[in-house]
C-alpha cells in the first residue's frame, strides 16, 4: 500500500482552498489601510488590482480557448 | 594594462580541452572554467582593453563598463549553474558546444566594435544549433535547421546593416546607433530576431523545448538576452521598442495557456518576459534601463530555475506533455518546491527577485504616463503568473495523477536547481546587491507596503480565476495538439516551394520547354548530326579505311621479308650493317 500523500486527504485540499479565500479577503481588508501613491487616478480605487487580476485572468483564458485555440489548433503530426 | 583574462577566452579555449579529460578530472575542469571566468570579471575594471588590429581595423575584445559587467556577472554565474547541473551529461559535444554558446555570449557582451560583436554573435547561432541537435530526434533535426536558417538570416541582416554603418559613419565602433536610416533598421532587425521579436519569434518555441534536458538551460540564457543587452547599448529611448516590446508581453501568453508540451509554455512566457526588457529599453530613462538590467539578471536565474526542473521531469520520466504528467510531487519534492521558487520569482512574488527587477520597469511606464503599455504589463504579469506561476507546477506535480512513481534527480541537478532557487530568494530578500551593480545609481524602492499589497492582490485574484475556472470545467483541457506560429510561414512555406518545384515547374518543364526543346534545339540538332554522320561517312571513313587498305598492301610486302627463319635476319641485318659501314666511308 502506497503512503498516502498530501492532497490524497480528503479534508487537506478543503482546507487548502478555505486558507486561500481567507487570504484573499485578508488582501481586501488591508487594502482599504493601506495609503496608495498611485502613477494614475483609477490604480488608487480600493482593490483595483484585485479586480483587474481577476477580469485579465478570466479574459485570456476564454480568449485562448475560444478565439486563439480553434484558430490554431493542428493534430500532433501537422508538420509531418 | 589589464591582469584579467578574457571570460570569451577562457570558455572558448578551454572548450576543447574537455574532449581529452575522463571523470572526476573533467568534472572539476567543467566547474572551474565557470569559476575562472568569474574571477576574471570581478577583476576587471572600467575601460577598454584587448584591442586587436586586423587588417587596418581595431577589433576591441574588451569594452568594460557597468552595462557590459552586469550581463558578463549573470552570464558567467548561470553558465555556472548550468554546467552543474548537466555534469553526468556523457557527450562531450554537448559540454564543449556549451562552453563555446556561453563564452561567446561573454564576447558579444564585452565588443567594442561590431566586427566582434558579428564574429561571436555567429558562435553564438551555431554553438546553440548543436545543443538542439543534441537530443538527436528527428523533431530536434529539423528544429535545429530551422533555428540556423533564421538566425544566419538575422546575421545577414545585421551584417548588411554594419556595412551600410560603416559606409556612412566610416567607424565600426559600437556604441548608441538609434533610429535613422537603413543601416540602423538593418541591424535593429538582426538584433530583434535574436530577441524574438513578434512575427520574428517562432524560432524559439519551435527550437528550445527540442533541445536536450540540460540544453534547453543553457538556450534559455543567452541569445536572447545578449540580444537585450545589444538593444540597451544600441537603441535606449527608441519609442518603437516600447510597442515591440508591450506586444511581446502580452502576446505570447494566450498561446502559453493552451499548449501541451510545458517546456514550449517555458519558452512562451520567455518572450513574454524579454518584452519587459524590450519596453525597459524602449522607455530609456535611468530607471527603466535599470530596470531592463535587473530583469535581464533576475529572468536569467529564474527562467534556468524553471528549465531545469522541467529538464529533470523530463530526465526522470521521458515525458513533458501536460497530458502525460501530474502528480508528481509524491516522488519529486525537491524538485516541486524549486520549481515553485522559480513560478514564485517569474510571477513577482514579494520576498522573489522577480517583484524587485520587473516592478522598476512597470515603474518606469507608470512614471512616464503611458497608459496602454503599463495596462499591457500589468496584464502580463497576471498572464505570467496565470501559465508559469500556476499551470507549469500544477500540470507536473499536481493535478490529477499520472499514477508516475519515479525519484528525484541526481544530487548535481538538484544542487543546481538548490543554488538558483536561493539566489531567487536571497536577491527577492536584499536588492541592494542587485541594485549596486546596475548601470546607473539606483533610487528605488521595491518594498513599500502599496506596492507589496497591490501585486499580492494582482496575483492572489489571478489565481482565484485559476482556480474558479478549474473547478467549474471552464478552464481548457489539456489536449495532444500543435499550435500554429508564425513559423508555419517557412515551414509550410518551405514544402508548398518544394511542391512548386516538383508538381507545376517539372510539369511545365516537362510539357512546354521539354517540348519547346525537342522543336528548337533536338531536331536542328540531329539534322546537324545527320550531315555531320554522311561527312564522316564519306570522307572521314574513306580516309580511314584508303589507310587501312594501304596499311594492308604494305604488311604484305612486308611479310615477304618476315620470314621467320633466322639465318634470313642474319642476312638483312649483316646486309644493313654493310650499308651502314659504306654510307660511313663515303661520308
Amino acid at each position: 500500500m502506497e503512503k498516502k500523500h498530501f492532497f490524497d486527504k480528503p479534508g487537506n485540499l478543503k482546507k487548502f482552498l478555505k486558507v486561500f479565500f481567507a487570504s484573499l479577503i485578508a488582501l481586501i481588508v488591508i487594502d482599504l489601510f493601506v495609503h496608495k501613491h498611485p502613477y494614475f487616478a483609477f490604480e488608487g480605487y480600493p482593490s483595483f488590482y484585485a479586480a483587474f487580476g481577476f477580469v485579465a485572468c478570466v479574459v485570456l483564458v476564454l480568449a485562448a480557448k475560444y478565439i486563439l485555440r480553434p484558430l490554431i489548433k493542428r493534430k500532433e503530426g501537422y508538420y509531418d | 594594462m589589464i591582469n584579467a583574462v578574457a571570460p570569451a577566452a577562457i570558455f572558448i579555449i578551454g572548450a576543447p580541452i574537455i574532449f581529452f579529460l575522463r571523470g572526476r578530472l573533467k568534472s572539476v575542469y567543467l566547474l572551474l572554467l565557470p569559476v575562472l571566468a568569474s574571477i576574471s570579471l570581478l577583476s576587471m575594471h572600467e575601460g577598454t582593453y584587448w584591442i586587436v588590429n586586423f587588417l587596418g581595423y581595431e577589433l576591441i575584445f574588451g569594452r568594460v563598463d557597468k552595462l557590459s559587467l552586469a550581463f558578463g556577472y549573470i552570464f558567467a554565474l548561470v553558465s555556472f549553474i548550468s554546467v552543474l547541473y548537466s555534469l553526468r551529461v556523457k557527450d562531450d559535444g554537448q559540454h564543449i558546444a556549451g562552453f563555446i554558446y556561453a563564452g561567446s555570449a561573454q564576447g558579444v557582451v564585452f565588443s567594442g566594435d561590431f566586427l566582434t560583436l558579428f564574429l561571436f554573435w555567429e558562435i553564438m547561432a551555431f554553438s546553440a544549433a548543436y545543443l538542439i541537435w543534441a537530443s538527436k530526434t528527428e523533431a530536434s533535426r529539423g528544429a535545429g535547421l530551422r533555428y540556423l536558417l533564421v538566425h544566419i538570416a538575422g546575421g545577414l541582416c545585421l551584417l548588411a546593416g554594419i556595412t551600410l554603418h560603416y559606409h556612412d559613419t566610416g567607424s565600426l565602433v559600437f556604441s548608441f546607433i538609434g533610429l535613422d536610416g537603413p543601416a540602423s533598421y538593418l541591424i535593429l532587425l538582426g538584433f530583434g530576431i535574436n530577441a524574438a521579436f513578434p512575427i520574428l519569434h517562432s524560432w524559439l518555441p519551435d527550437a528550445y523545448p527540442e533541445s536536450t534536458f540540460s540544453g534547453t538551460v543553457f538556450l534559455s540564457a543567452f541569445t536572447t538576452k545578449s540580444a537585450v543587452y545589444v538593444l540597451a547599448r544600441g537603441f535606449p529611448g527608441t519609442e518603437m521598442l516600447i510597442w515591440i516590446g508591450a506586444t511581446m508581453t502580452a502576446f505570447p501568453i494566450f498561446y502559453a495557456v493552451i499548449e501541451n508540451n510545458l517546456r514550449r509554455v517555458l519558452s512562451y512566457s520567455l518572450i513574454n518576459q524579454v518584452g519587459f526588457m524590450v519596453v525597459g529599453v524602449g522607455i530609456g530613462t535611468t530607471l527603466s534601463l535599470n530596470g531592463t538590467v535587473a530583469h535581464a539578471f533576475c529572468h536569467i536565474l529564474y527562467k534556468a530555475l524553471l528549465f531545469m526542473s522541467m529538464g529533470a521531469v523530463l530526465h526522470q520520466t521521458g515525458k513533458i506533455n501536460a497530458t502525460d504528467l501530474g502528480g508528481l510531487y509524491k516522488t519529486m519534492p525537491l524538485t516541486t518546491i524549486f520549481c515553485i521558487v522559480g513560478a514564485a520569482s517569474i510571477s513577482g512574488f514579494p520576498l522573489t527577485n522577480g517583484f524587485v527587477s520587473k516592478s522598476m520597469i512597470v515603474s518606469a511606464s507608470g512614471v512616464e504616463g503611458l497608459i496602454p503599455v503599463w495596462f499591457a504589463l500589468v496584464f502580463a504579469s497576471a498572464g505570467v503568473f496565470h501559465h508559469s506561476g500556476i499551470k507549469i507546477p500544477f500540470f507536473a506535480f499536481f493535478s490529477h495523477d499520472s499514477g508516475i512513481r519515479t525519484k528525484e534527480p541526481p544530487i548535481n541537478m538538484l544542487l543546481a536547481m538548490g543554488i538558483a532557487a536561493f539566489l531567487c530568494i536571497f536577491i527577492g530578500v536584499f536588492p541592494g546587491f542587485l541594485y549596486s551593480i546596475l548601470p546607473y545609481p539606483v533610487d528605488y524602492v521595491p518594498y513599500t507596503a502599496a506596492h507589496v499589497i497591490d501585486q499580492l492582490q494582482l496575483l492572489f485574484f489571478s489565481a482565484l480565476a485559476f482556480s474558479l475556472l478549474m473547478l467549474s470545467g471552464i478552464y481548457p483541457a489539456e489536449i495532444r495538439a500543435i499550435n500554429l506560429d508564425t513559423d508555419w510561414f517557412y515551414r509550410k512555406g518551405a514544402k508548398a516551394f518544394l511542391w512548386l518545384v516538383n508538381k507545376p515547374i517539372v510539369r511545365f518543364e516537362y510539357n512546354v520547354v521539354g517540348e519547346a526543346y525537342e522543336f528548337m534545339v533536338i531536331k536542328p540538332v540531329m539534322k546537324i548530326a545527320g550531315i555531320l554522320r554522311s561527312f564522316d561517312i564519306k570522307v572521314v571513313d574513306g580516309a580511314v579505311n584508303g589507310i587501312g587498305r594501304l596499311t594492308v598492301a604494305w604488311s604484305a610486302v612486308m611479310r615477304i621479308v618476315q620470314s621467320g627463319k633466322v639465318h634470313d635476319y642474319a642476312f638483312i641485318m649483316s646486309g644493313g650493317i654493310c650499308a651502314v659501314v659504306i654510307l660511313i666511308l663515303l661520308l
